[in-house]
């Protein structure tokens, strides 16, 4: 019961925030906040809890952004739209993708993805009908309230926080289902699970369909509120790194990991590019591979494994420890 | 064949010497520790980079870059191994693709930082001009960098395999414990490792930029170009990585060729992919 306490707490704080920041540059971070949480949240099931660390989530971010802006741009239809088309685009090719990949060893997982996402990049880079390397612009002046239009951030983030619940609470679910329980067992020894009876190839597929289906939600998302998508900002590999980063910062295969990351991470890169300006891009992932270096050698279960391990040692009783990050049976 | 069509191949097989070299200190760590660099094709950009400030500040060709690079990438490959990799090895799976990823951003981006996004080159005819052989124009870097590129990989070979280093090595790569009990250090041996594969990545990188363009995100395409060639040629495989990117070198140059130049790296993905589906053991590899 204190659980559902706690929950309902941070997310009443959640829904205050903007009413107490309430400047724009406050409303639009917080925004940015909750977008990358959900994006991250989304490769916390496979990256996380499965222990397939995916390098290529951009293609599912990618998908459902060009779908959004591919349904106005094209069709004149309402961005909403390109969701479901975008989630089925992904899902596909997470498919495609996962039935070779999911069956060899991690590196090889990780590398696949990559090559597939810079494959994406350049296919769409080259393919006028996608708006090559200029991309797709939403619309400019929103014709009704389905254009997910606003010029204020705040509308954005109470969408946003809605789809993140739904997001977390379908990780939630997921964990504590049948499903879940395999997914841990895999991530700890593949062939222990395989020897139990779990059926690894399958289970882990299924991980990987459902993250790039919800990850392509937060790529329309994104698109909506920036109003257009480029080979860039669409399909770009550092994407990819920004969203791994967030969950594994915060900690990866624990619900509330991408979250904190998100929290820690989105203000930290708003506020250096805004004190440093146009430098400050080159610095500003400098910091991230500083971070994430740190993270992997010193505490690669994230911050919030830190923080239950601090709790644990004063006496309060822990949380069921997840052993977050996966080992790997060769 | 057409004159034309033998100036590509040529081509190709030149380039893909110097893929071969990379690839082969990709390889070398990969197949010894099993773990993967995915800072690799940042170690190739570094090694251009110190040719051309080499080039920039005493105004000195490869003669002069190309050991410097050795150099300088060997010690980073020293330091890399007792700061990060042998800590990282034993850790969890993300862990390891997070800590070499983490390095690729810190070098790729502090080099952005310092030199800026800008395509830099050294001068054209920094090694000589062009010549002709047998009715072939050839580029005398380009020349220059294959062959030697061909020379060191088959000389990395024969350290492994001719050599009571290379024996070492390869019993650490076999079972550390046991090498252990042989009297043979693993933390060393594996530090030489790393030495000599980002020594040898250096090098490529110092012999490619007398001819390729040099930019801090050049290492993510050479990092997935050596990645399809270990892949190709079988983890841990030195020979294997030679032909595979030989290979590799003469599919880009004909791509560019037939299909258009915007395409190459397309087709070497797919291949990448295609061949992860239907024989993820490699060319070579053991099963």
């Amino acid at each position: 019961m204190r659980r559902f306490l706690w929950a309902s707490v941070v997310l009443a704080l959640f829904v205050a925030y903007p009413l107490l920041f309430s400047t724009p540059f406050e409303q639009r971070l917080g925004a940015l906040v909750l977008l990358y949480a959900i994006a991250a949240s989304a490769w916390n099931i496979v990256g996380g809890y499965a222990g397939q660390v995916s390098v290529g989530h951009v293609v599912y971010f990618g998908c459902g952004a060009y779908a959004a802006m591919g349904a106005y741009a094209h069709f004149g239809l309402s961005p909403l739209v390109g969701i479901p088309a975008g989630i089925v685009v992904s899902v596909a090719i997470a498919a495609v993708i996962g039935v070779p990949t999911l069956r060899l060893s991690g590196h090889y997982f990780s590398m696949a993805t990559i090559a597939v996402a810079e494959l994406a990049r350049l296919i769409v880079t080259n393919t006028d009908y996608l708006g090559a390397a200029v991309g797709l612009s939403g619309p400019t002046v929103p014709r009704n309230v389905f254009d997910l239009s606003f010029i204020s951030a705040l509308p954005y983030y109470y969408l946003f926080l809605a789809i993140l619940s739904l997001t977390l609470g379908i990780t939630w679910w997921m964990a504590n289902s049948r499903m879940g329980f395999y997914l841990r067992a895999i991530r700890d020894s593949e062939r222990a699970a395989r020897s139990l009876g779990a059926p690894a190839g399958r289970t882990k597929l299924y991980a990987f369909m459902l993250s790039a289906g919800l990850t392509s939600v937060a790529g329309a998302l994104y698109a909506m509120m920036f109003g257009f998508v480029d080979p860039e900002s669409g399909l770009g590999i550092l994407i990819s790194v920004k969203i791994l980063i967030i969950a594994a910062l915060g900690g990866a295969g624990l619900l509330f990991g991408p979250l904190v990351g998100a929290a820690i991470l989105v203000p930290l890169e708003e506020i250096s590019n805004n004190l440093l300006g146009g430098k400050g891009a080159g610095l500003t992932f400098v910091v991230y591979g500083a971070i994430i270096v740190l993270i992997a050698r010193f505490q690669p279960g994230g911050i919030v494994t830190l923080i239950k391990r601090i709790w644990a040692k004063r006496g309060k009783v822990p949380e069921t420890p997840v052993a977050a990050g996966a080992s790997h049976a060769p | 064949m057409s004159i034309i069509l033998v100036q590509v191949i040529v081509g190709g097989l030149l380039l893909g010497a110097i893929y071969a070299l990379f690839s082969s200190g990709l390889t070398l760590v990969w197949g010894m520790m099993n773990i993967v660099n995915f800072a690799h094709g940042d170690f190739v950009m570094l090694g251009m980079y110190v040719a051309f400030v080499v080039y920039t500040l005493l105004g000195a060709g490869p003669l002069l870059g190309a050991p410097l690079a050795v150099l300088v990438l060997a010690t980073l490959g020293v330091i890399v191994y007792f700061g990060l990799i042998r800590d990282i090895m034993k850790g969890p799976m993300l862990a390891q693709i997070l800590g070499t990823f983490g390095l690729a951003l810190l070098l790729r981006y502090s080099v952005f930082w310092w030199f800026g996004a800008n395509f830099l080159s050294l001068p054209e005819n920094i090694v000589g001009g062009t010549f002709e052989i047998a009715g072939l124009r050839i580029q005398a870097s380009r020349l220059l960098a294959g062959g030697v590129a061909l020379l060191v990989t088959f000389g990395l070979h024969l350290l492994l395999t001719r050599t009571s280093l290379g024996s070492k090595m390869l019993a650490v790569a076999e079972d550390s414990t046991a090498a252990q009990l042989m009297g043979i250090r693993p933390d060393t041996m594996q530090a030489i490792a790393w030495a000599i594969a980002a020594g040898a990545t250096g090098l490529a990188g110092a012999l490619i930029a007398t001819f390729f363009y040099i930019v801090p995100t050049v290492g993510e395409t050479l990092g997935i170009v050596a990645f399809v060639t270990v892949s190709l040629g079988g983890f841990g495989s030195v020979p294997g990585a030679l032909m595979a990117g030989l290979l590799i070198g003469v599919i880009e140059s004909l791509s560019a060729y037939w299909i258009g130049a915007v395409y190459k790296d397309m087709v070497v993905y797919s291949l990448f992919l295609g061949f992860l589906w239907f024989r993820p053991q490699g060319l070579m590899g053991k099963t």
